[in-house]
């Protein structure tokens, strides 16, 4: 073995030894991170918070299904039992009415520290005149029987106020309906609970924790009473983004270790039939094990984590990398005895190398415009894909040639080539209807247009539409908010975050009153900022002036002045009070609305005010209006956030920068043959056969009814880079040197078996459940096929 | 929270309830108004009401409309003083006022519910399930009758004292409910028409 031969090994081991070192220090996910912007707006930045670790982000829906009704009611009441005295969950609520008389005690006494009505005009005589008036008027309604109570100690009604306000902004007319004490859904089949979790939404690890909790509750529970009453089977569902990211982590982690083994294997097995030698299969693949560990190394480096979404891609990749050692292995001339093979090599680096080359560059030419997009998802593929194939190619290149022994002997497949050989003769016939079939593609895809792209998120969501159906019907008979719209306050400090609420609250209430949105809720409401408070506490008048004032504020109205005795003692008693805090809440279920809508992250403290849509408008909130409201207060840190909306604008902007970095991928492309061809008329000749076979594929899928992703484009870009390695082997055949003339038998029988191996890494993802795994799958496949049949068909001869 | 504001909404319904019922009893016994209340037809009356509170110097005064339709949607509409809309439609109960709505499900309260089932049975004529809740007592004749209902529960006794319907032939003319605490509603209902 040469001095440079040497030289070439040990750097190469010492690369491995290092990605080895890299690998197994490296953070595997499969959260939506991938999905996350990796430079993001305000706006999104609060999409992704939102997404990781708002309230929506924490919610579990559990329906209770089987049985009869009354055991499903008995599993709820002992399930959320069991869960509340789990630390893992916030809060759990089933319909249980509990603590309700401490609600009651705790809005009564401190009403006046509460009422957002409560002010220094409240309490002038005309302010009190107003309140009083409003109270009569509500006697003569069918409240009237239980306010006319609380009328001596509460004259302005301001509990009654409260009450509305809670129950306005909770969703009070949106009551999920009521069987044995316990939420059921619509048709009474299904008992219902709501958890929100401790761990945030992003944090799967947690998730899992607390899904795997809600099983073994669940477990435990229909243990104790079928037992007792020996009535069917009962099953849980769990649904909400926690359960869904638990869900589809176990499905990528699973399908992509069984799909690539699967994979793995068909194309061991396909290198079996061909090589029918040992040595040069485990040497086939040498640069293919390289090539994927410099990958997963460079994500690692470049990203910190791993998507397993990248991993799965990864994977199919292999069918590709491994194609450098099928054309050094099988391109090789090896006179019968094999004693020149090292002779034959240098025959293949003079000849073939240089198209191998140019290959490779296409495809990294093509792949790194993904590095440029703003989606890491499509960064982490283009790093993994760039790193993967310039590794293989270079281990084919540099070291394999070194270690393959002098006596290697492969089985000869002369005699199938020139079979090949003939059968791409023949198919020249076939350009009409090839070209035939180009056309029509184009017809179906500017039938199609923009209309054949899939212009939502959760295009890419690896939930089932099924378990998608079961959220929204569950969600929909809790009457849960899917928290689409949503203001955002930010602030350094808890009393800030709560003083703004309370201005834009402010704001809120007139859209409300304009009918531009249909209620809203604002952690001010069960804990206003102390600032407000003290204001309100400044704002109730010494006892002697309250007396006088509300002589004066009476005098005409029809009510016994005498029986007032219980409001004066209140408000004086009130005035003695401390501002409240969260502490004073605890255990309530104002805390549990303050700490659901006021959170601490990091440096901040984040208000939540979460929107309802007006009635009658499809649940859509007129944005312009709101944004303008909140600019009249000119507050700063304050969002108005359309969750659904942004993400979708989100996944819109990925798509469309997709399709321009794909464009200037392959603007690179064809810049890159022509400047290596020096020939318009070679370029064309490169460039056609792919375009026709991308064409073909993309039509079909979308005339079979798919709705293209932005991973069909990854995979269109894939076929491109791909199909360039075949089509540079035919214009290479057809006007390389006197030394070739034709391409070669061998060179058409290495190119079957490199198409057939990516066909197989590729093809196998396309049965994954994992949309984004079987977009590329079923896009790359087919595509890499047609660009070798088309690259024969359209070869010049 | 809002349990005794409940009670005190049911019982009001109970009250328009009763006072929907076209009464055709001719010779009078309890069971013959009940035969004659359970061929009850879908009806819409005008009513006035005024609530006694002993808080006020003066009663308060609303006013609108009732309507029945059988076998079990009741309607209030308060027009005066302030709009308010009372349905009673199977077990949802609605409350409309204002901006404010308020969806409330019978079988949480099943103190109520057996009261609002017991209105039910009424209407059917079913004498014996009203009977388990109320007192009945019919005095008068065909012309002039008076139905004075008593709860027996304790519970639903604890809110109302008394409930007395007065009625000329098949209509009836006013309603008076009597709370526990002394004041009092009396509602004045005219027969708009039988469409």
């Amino acid at each position: 073995m040469s001095r440079r031969g040497s030289a070439a090994i040990a750097l190469w081991l010492v690369f491995l030894a290092a990605c080895i070192w890299l690998v197994s220090r490296a953070s595997f996910t499969a959260d939506l991170s991938a999905f996350l912007p990796r430079t993001p707006t305000q706006e999104q930045q609060l999409l992704v918070e939102q997404l990781k670790s708002g309230i929506a982000s924490r919610l579990i829906l559990i329906g209770i299904d089987g049985g009869d009704q009354a055991a499903r009611a008995r599993v709820s009441l002992d399930l959320a039992a069991r869960l509340r005295a789990d630390a893992r969950f916030l809060h759990v609520a089933n319909g249980e009415s509990l603590g309700l008389e401490r609600d009651r005690q705790i809005l009564l006494d401190n009403r006046y520290l509460l009422s957002p009505a409560v002010n220094a005009e409240r309490f002038t005589v005309d302010g009190l005149r107003a309140g009083v008036e409003d109270s009569i008027d509500l006697l003569a309604t069918s409240a009237g029987m239980f306010s006319k109570a609380l009328l001596p100690r509460d004259p302005t009604g301001e509990f009654m106020r409260l009450l509305d306000t809670m129950a306005g902004g909770a969703g009070g007319k949106h009551q999920p309906q009521m069987a044995d004490g316990v939420w059921v859904s619509r048709d009474g089949q299904r008992a219902l609970l709501l958890a929100r979790t401790r761990a945030e939404g992003a944090d799967t690890d947690g998730q899992e924790q607390t899904v795997a909790a809600i099983r073994a509750a669940f477990e435990a529970t229909t243990q104790a009473t079928t037992q007792a009453t020996a009535s069917p089977t009962m099953h849980l569902s769990l649904t909400g983004p926690g359960p869904f990211s638990v869900a589809a982590r176990a499905t990528i982690k699973g399908e992509v270790a069984k799909l690539s083994g699967i994979g793995a294997l068909i194309i061991v097995g396909l290198l079996w039939l061909i090589y029918r030698s040992f040595t040069a299969l485990l040497l086939g693949l040498l640069p293919v094990l390289s090539g994927a560990l410099a990958g997963v190394a460079a994500v690692s480096l470049g990203f910190g984590t791993i998507h397993g979404i990248t991993l799965g891609f990864g994977t199919a990749l292999i069918g590709e990398a491994v194609d450098y050692s099928i054309y050094l292995l099988m391109q090789t001339e090896r006179d019968k005895a094999g004693a020149h093979g090292a002779v034959g090599e240098q025959h293949w680096l003079a000849n073939y190398w240089p198209t191998i080359r140019i290959g490779v560059l296409t495809s990294v030419f093509g792949f790194a415009s993904l590095l440029f997009s703003g989606f890491p998802g499509l960064a982490q593929l283009g790093l993994y894909s760039i790193a993967g194939l310039v590794t293989a190619a270079l281990t084919t290149r540099f070291v394999l040639p070194h270690l393959l022994p002098a006596k290697l002997r492969i089985r000869d497949v002369t005699a199938f080539g020139q079979k090949l050989h003939v059968a791409v003769t023949w198919a020249g016939r076939l350009r009409a209807p090839v070209l035939i079939l180009f056309g029509a593609a184009c017809v179906v895809l500017a039938a199609r247009g923009d209309g054949m792209w899939n212009q939502e998120l959760s295009a890419l969501s690896p939930v089932s539409a099924a378990d998608q159906a079961l959220d929204m019907t569950m969600r929909a008979d809790l009457g849960a908010p899917d928290v689409r719209y949503l203001i955002v306050v930010t602030a350094a400090e808890r009393e800030a975050a709560l003083a703004a609420s309370e201005r834009v609250a402010t704001s809120l209430r007139k859209l409300a009153a304009a009918g531009v949105i249909d209620s809203f809720e604002s952690p001010s409401f069960y804990l206003p900022s102390q600032a407000s408070q003290r204001q309100r506490l400044a704002s109730l008048p010494p006892e002697a002036e309250l007396r006088r004032r509300f002589q004066t504020a009476i005098a005409d109205l029809s009510l016994r002045a005498d029986r007032f005795e219980p409001f004066f003692a209140d408000v004086e008693k009130s005035r003695g009070r401390l501002p409240l805090t969260r502490q004073d809440l605890e255990g309530t279920s104002l805390a549990q609305g303050v700490d659901a809508l006021l959170v601490q992250t990091e440096a901040h403290w984040t208000a939540l005010l979460p929107l309802r849509a007006a009635a009658g408008k499809q649940q859509v909130i007129d944005a312009a209006q709101v944004r303008a409201a909140l600019a009249e207060t000119s507050l700063a840190g304050v969002y108005f956030v359309d969750l659904k909306g942004e993400s979708n604008r989100l996944y819109e902007s990925y798509l469309r920068e997709a399709i321009l970095l794909s464009l200037a991928g392959l603007a690179a492309i064809l810049g890159l043959l022509f400047a290596t061809t020096r020939s318009a008329r070679r370029v064309l000749r490169i460039a056609t056969p792919l375009a026709i076979a991308v064409a073909v594929v993309i039509a079909s899928l979308v005339l079979a009814g798919q709705q293209l992703t932005i991973l069909h484009l990854v995979g269109m870009l894939l076929v491109v880079a791909v199909g360039s390695n075949y089509a540079l082997f035919f214009d290479q055949g057809a006007s390389g040197d006197a030394n070739t003339g034709d391409i070669q038998p061998r060179t058409l029988a290495s190119l079957l078996v490199a198409t057939s191996t990516t066909v197989a890494g590729f093809g196998i993802m396309g049965f994954s459940s994992v949309p984004v795994l079987n977009a590329i799958g079923v896009t790359v496949a087919p595509g890499a096929i047609l660009a070798l049949i088309f690259s024969a068909i359209l070869a010049r001869r | 929270m809002t349990q005794s504001r409940l009670v005190a909404l049911f019982l009001l319904v109970a009250l328009f309830l009763l006072a929907a019922l076209p009464a055709q009893a001719a010779q009078f016994g309890i069971g013959q108004l009940m035969d004659a209340l359970a061929n009850n037809k879908h009806g819409a009356a005008s009513f006035s009401e005024k609530k006694y509170i002993s808080i006020l110097d003066e009663p308060v005064e609303s006013s609108g409309e009732l309507l029945f339709v059988p076998p079990n949607r009741l309607e209030k509409r308060t027009l005066k003083p302030r709009q308010e809309s009372l349905v009673l439609d199977g077990d949802v109960l609605s409350v409309e006022r204002g901006r404010q709505k308020h969806v409330l499900q019978l079988k949480k309260y099943p103190e109520i519910a057996g009261m609002i089932e017991s209105i039910r049975a009424t209407l059917a004529g079913d004498r014996k399930a009203l009977e388990r809740v109320y007192h009945l007592t019919l005095t008068g004749g065909g012309e002039r009758w008076t139905l004075v209902l008593i709860p027996l529960d304790a519970k639903v006794g604890g809110v109302v004292a008394r409930i007395r319907m007065d009625g000329a032939r098949d209509e009836v003319r006013t309603m008076e409910i009597l709370l526990a605490d002394g004041d009092r509603a009396v509602m004045t209902i005219r027969k708009i028409a039988t469409p």
